[in-house]
């Protein structure tokens, strides 16, 4: 009962669903509405129970002093201070328990929240995601090498696609009249994304369509149970 | 000479650092050529009558604002220009505060534009692709208010808007899933409301297939080189562009620094016989 019941469910709503993607008419568009509805709410709790499991997990290493355990400690605190400060004064033009908080947003300029917002989450996240750019450099000084045909026309490739995509690759064949206006830098490096890069990105997107409607198919009909959980 | 690869790596990061920086203190001011996809992004706002209603979805967080900004400014910027009506939304949480910030720049440009009469932020609603579905039937049961609780019924440049096909057009500003993708399966294909929209520079190549003869998205931009471009075509000196230089040095160093690691590499193997 346990798992048979889920998986009549799963069945009956991927029923449903697909049929009424050929009929839109009622009753099938009106369920699908209310599915819609329900999905929505469900992925609400979702983001609740996100918080718990991450104040579980958190809370598991720093009472086990696991190691690099003050990383885990500097994050419950971040998550706690954003939380209560959006939850007292709200955020921007919305108020939260105690109001707007207008003594408080006079000294900070800004509401508590949005004033770590702007001035930690924001520039943290972005300087998180633009250290990428060493790694990049550091990666292709190491790993970039010429070993044979393959990796030569990867080579040849990149080095178009990266001039063409920048200012430098328009000065550099600027000149060229416009009979060869083909090997004008940044209309080739065009031409490789438009042509072999479309048709290679084409084949991989029908390959992964025909392998979601797969595995849709074997959710629907319960032949793939592993969503259910419980081993194997 | 031979180096400890650790020394190696601190040399790299180093002429990195400074090549990105000096750029954004001293400018230089390099023009960027307009590519058909931009053009295409622009020509649907453009060609879009004064008064229609468009929406933008901020479905990215401050990691990719870099890149995702420009283009949010960028095309509130336009439809303010053209007179348009603009709906802000997010499928990301973080996006609603991207909405804003982007509005708040381009507002010190137009401050005559009104909430409620010419913009709206609707806020963040958790869903995806259903959310997306759901907006196709009514837009008011998926957001009965706006970002700041003002009932949808109150807000007076959504009156007669229903649903997905009362929109002009659609941009989602995407750094992942729910995104740009979302939006053009359900917004494009189901409701034939044209969606366009733009990415980082990684994700472009898996979005190219879809501009097409169907027009399943109407031109992309692509990272921070097609958000510059757009500036371009508004006569915009924004931030995608100053920051240009910067990328173009940095990319011209990484290829300088494949060079570097290839003549290292032949000799190594010279020496080794």
């Amino acid at each position: 009962m346990k798992k048979s019941l889920p998986l009549i469910f799963a069945f009956l709503v991927g029923f449903v669903v697909l049929l009424s993607e050929f009929i839109p008419h009622r009753p099938f568009n009106q369920i699908v509405s209310t599915l819609e509805g329900w999905f929505m709410i469900i992925s609400g709790f979702a983001i609740l129970l996100g918080q718990i499991s991450l104040i579980r997990m958190n809370t598991y290493k720093i009472i086990h002093k696991v190691p690099n355990w003050q990383y885990n400690l500097a994050g419950l605190i971040s998550f706690a201070l954003m939380l209560s400060f959006g939850l007292l004064w709200g955020m921007r033009e919305t108020p939260g328990i105690l109001g707007h908080g207008e003594g408080i947003t006079a000294w900070l300029g800004l509401k508590p929240f949005d004033y770590l917002f702007e001035n930690a989450y924001l520039p943290l996240s972005a300087t998180l995601f633009s250290l990428l750019a060493f790694f990049i450099a550091s990666a292709a000084y190491r790993a970039f090498i010429i070993r044979g045909l393959e990796s030569n026309l990867l080579m040849i490739t990149a080095i178009i696609v990266i001039i063409g995509r920048t200012s430098i690759g328009t000065m550099l064949t600027g000149w060229l009249p416009e009979s060869l206006s083909f090997w004008h830098i940044p209309n080739l490096a065009d031409y490789i994304m438009e042509f072999p890069n479309t048709a290679a990105q084409r084949a991989i997107l029908i390959s992964a369509g025909l392998g979601i409607v797969g595995s849709s198919l074997r959710i629907i009909l319960g032949i793939e149970r592993t969503y259910l959980g419980g081993g194997k | 000479m031979k180096m400890n690869i650790l020394i190696e790596r601190r040399i790299i990061f180093t002429v990195l650092f400074i090549a990105v920086a000096l750029p954004l203190i001293f400018p230089i001011g390099w023009k960027t050529e307009v590519s058909g996809y931009t053009q295409m992004v622009y020509d649907l706002i453009e060609s879009t009558p004064d008064g229609k209603v468009g929406i933008i979805s901020f479905d990215y967080d401050p990691s990719t604002m870099t890149e995702l900004q420009p283009m949010g400014e960028a095309m509130i910027e336009h439809a303010f220009k053209r007179n348009q009506k603009v709906i802000l939304t997010a499928l990301w949480p973080m996006g609603v505060q991207m909405a804003e910030q982007a509005l708040e720049t381009v507002l010190k440009e137009y401050p005559d534009k009104k909430r409620g009469v010419d913009y709206v932020n609707l806020g963040y609603k958790v869903g995806g692709m259903v959310t997306i579905q759901a907006m196709g039937r009514s837009l008011s049961e998926v957001f009965p208010t706006d970002s700041r609780n003002t009932p949808y019924s109150e807000i007076p440049m959504l009156d007669g808007i229903t649903r997905l096909r009362d929109i002009a057009w659609i941009s989602s500003l995407s750094s992942g899933v729910p995104g740009l993708k979302e939006w053009m399966m359900v917004a494009r294909d189901s409701h034939d409301v044209p969606v366009t929209g733009g990415c980082t520079a990684v994700s472009a190549p898996g979005f190219f297939p879809y501009v097409n003869e169907q027009r399943q998205l109407t031109g992309l931009l692509g990272g921070l080189k097609a958000a510059s471009e757009y500036e371009t075509l508004l006569g915009r000196l924004g931030s995608a562009t100053a920051k240009m230089d910067s990328q173009s040095i940095a990319h011209l160093l990484i290829l300088v620094f494949i060079a570097l690691g290839n003549i290292k590499a032949y000799t190594t193997k010279r020496r080794k016989g």
